[in-house]
């Protein structure tokens, strides 16, 4: 398989300074006046970020260049709990997001790098950090991740570097216009961070070698659910998903379902057997998004599933706009009714009127992104559903607790 | 009935769902361009954007006390 963002790995531990420059090459210095520049490589690379939106990086470099003392903000908050490449590459691959965060900071002008990293991975960067100290870089300052889904959003990000809660507001104005302090500030996963470093230094016909024409290069997929080992692994673009299955060591049982692109993602049939494009994953209503695959086993109630997933996303909600708070606990409610044998035709009947409801109502994604996972589980689960609201608990139920129980337990509801 | 969060122009009247605090007067000045959903919070609709309702859109801003409806410039 093709590595670039972990080839310079190194088992069990941080790739240092000097095995990251003996792999990679040294770090071109770029200033402001290679902003254009950098523009048009990453144009002609079609980079996109990988925090989830897909939203092209030069697009936003772009608006960020040239704007008045700007910041630029490392995204390592990694809210999705089946995702984990953002603290892997953090952890492991420290001068490989510094240099992508370095060199965006160059271009745009900023004085100051602030990363936003899980606490698990603080020794990591805060040696990274220290190792490069002695270079003519902009200022790193590094802070820890809050946690829970939203804390991610990037507003949200913000308003925690600024000790604020980390709870989102209303956009626009979009964090390129007023961000931190109220400066232009360029915020980007860790990921898109790691790809533009590499990029810097081979270009965007390197960039584009593999991948497929809309979404190029390669990119971390974090695999869970029914596999032998969850993990991270880095592919190129548009490889079968059943590839991605068989690094994470195979599937255990039968593939019922596979929910692609994470929480906010969506579900496909284990038999579709979709290559890991956008092209593939958009007709089932998916995207590749934050690389997150999580395997659903024949074994395990799908119902069941969707209900705990719906009712810690509901947890999650950031309590401030009317329709997510009310919306997403009133979905979860008739989803563990209905997973516990206690629903009716006329929770099902709900269940749709409300996925659509609250669909686009909140001031961030997070109602809009949840309803969407439970409207594509709502059509590809349709007669599991129906199964439930006319004949109470399946086969697979039984034995298992009840959804109401255990609804609000640990994160990994689908692994678990 | 369309929602206006549907179409890709920015709405005429722009909500503040964070500011919104639900009591749904915006909806009972004008129900042409505002419903209210299972929960009691508004849902702008595309007729909200009707230069025809304009006036009735702009009722409806000045007299939302949590100021979370804002009557935007046309274009
Ligand atoms: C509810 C919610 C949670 C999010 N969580 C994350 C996250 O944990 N990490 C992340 O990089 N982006 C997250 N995002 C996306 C960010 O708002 C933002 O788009 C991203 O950090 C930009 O970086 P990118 O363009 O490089 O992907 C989240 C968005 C929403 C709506
Ligand atoms: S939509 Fe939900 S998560 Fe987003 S800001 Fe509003 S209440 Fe918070
Ligand atoms: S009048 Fe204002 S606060 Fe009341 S429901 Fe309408 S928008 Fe919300």
């Amino acid at each position: 398989m093709t590595t670039r963002l972990l080839s310079a790995a190194v088992p069990h531990g941080t790739t240092d300074l000097a095995h990251h420059r003996a792999v990679h090459g040294a770090l071109p210095v770029l200033g402001r006046g290679d902003a254009d520049a950098l523009v048009d490589v990453l144009t002609a690379a079609g980079l996109r970020g990988r925090g989830g939106a897909g939203f092209p990086a030069a697009r936003k470099l772009a608006a960020v260049a040239g704007s008045r003392r700007p910041f630029v903000v490392v995204n390592g908050t990694e809210g999705e709990p089946a995702s984990s490449k953002d603290r892997l590459l953090l952890g492991r691959q420290p001068h490989l997001v510094l240099d992508g965060a370095v060199t965006a900071a160059r271009v745009v002008g900023a004085g100051e790098v602030v990363v936003v990293a899980p606490a698990a991975t603080h020794d990591a960067v805060a040696r990274a950090i220290d190792d490069r100290a002695a270079r003519d870089e902009p200022a790193i300052r590094l802070v820890a991740a809050a946690e829970g889904y939203v804390a991610g959003e990037e507003t949200a990000v913000l308003a925690h570097v600024e000790g604020r809660p980390p709870v989102p507001r209303l956009a626009p104005p979009r964090p390129a216009e007023r961000g931190l302090d109220g400066r232009p500030t360029l915020v980007q996963n860790v990921e898109t961070l790691a790809h533009l470093a590499l990029i810097v230094r081979h270009g965007a016909d390197w960039f584009r070698a593999v991948g497929t024409p809309e979404r190029p290069g390669t990119t971390l997929v974090s695999v869970s659910g029914a596999v032998a080992r969850r993990g991270v692994h880095e592919v190129p673009v548009g490889v079968p998903v059943d590839d991605v299955l068989r690094l994470a060591g195979g599937p255990g049982e039968p593939v019922r379902a596979l929910l692609v692109g994470g929480y906010f993602g969506a579900w496909i049939d284990g038999a579709a057997r979709p290559a890991l494009t956008d092209r593939d994953l958009r007709p089932h209503g998916a995207s590749v998004g934050a690389g997150v695959v999580i395997a659903l086993g024949a074994s395990a109630c799908p119902v069941r599933t969707v209900a705990r997933l719906a009712s810690w996303m509901s947890g999650q909600s950031a309590g401030q706009c009317g329709s997510c708070v009310n919306g997403l606990a009133a979905i979860a409610g008739v989803l563990v009714r209905l997973a516990d044998g206690d629903g009716t035709p006329d929770d099902l009947r709900l269940l749709h009127r409300w996925t659509a409801m609250v669909d686009g109502r909140g001031a961030c994604a997070h109602p809009t992104g949840t309803v969407r996972m439970i409207a594509s589980a709502a059509r590809l689960f349709a007669v599991d559903l129906e199964d439930h609201a006319h004949h109470g608990r399946c086969a697979a139920c039984a034995g298992t607790g009840r959804a109401a129980a255990t609804a609000h337990g640990r994160a990994g509801a689908v692994a678990a | 009935m369309r929602r206006a969060a549907d179409r890709e122009a920015a709405p005429a009247l722009a909500l503040d769902p964070i500011a919104c605090v639900g009591h749904g007067l915006c909806a009972e000045l004008f129900p042409e361009g505002i419903v209210l959903d299972d929960w009691g919070f508004p849902i702008v609709l595309d007729e909200a954007s009707d230069p025809a309702l304009r006036d009735h859109a702009r009722r409806a801003a000045k007299a939302c006390p949590a100021l979370a409806l804002r009557l935007r410039a046309r274009g």
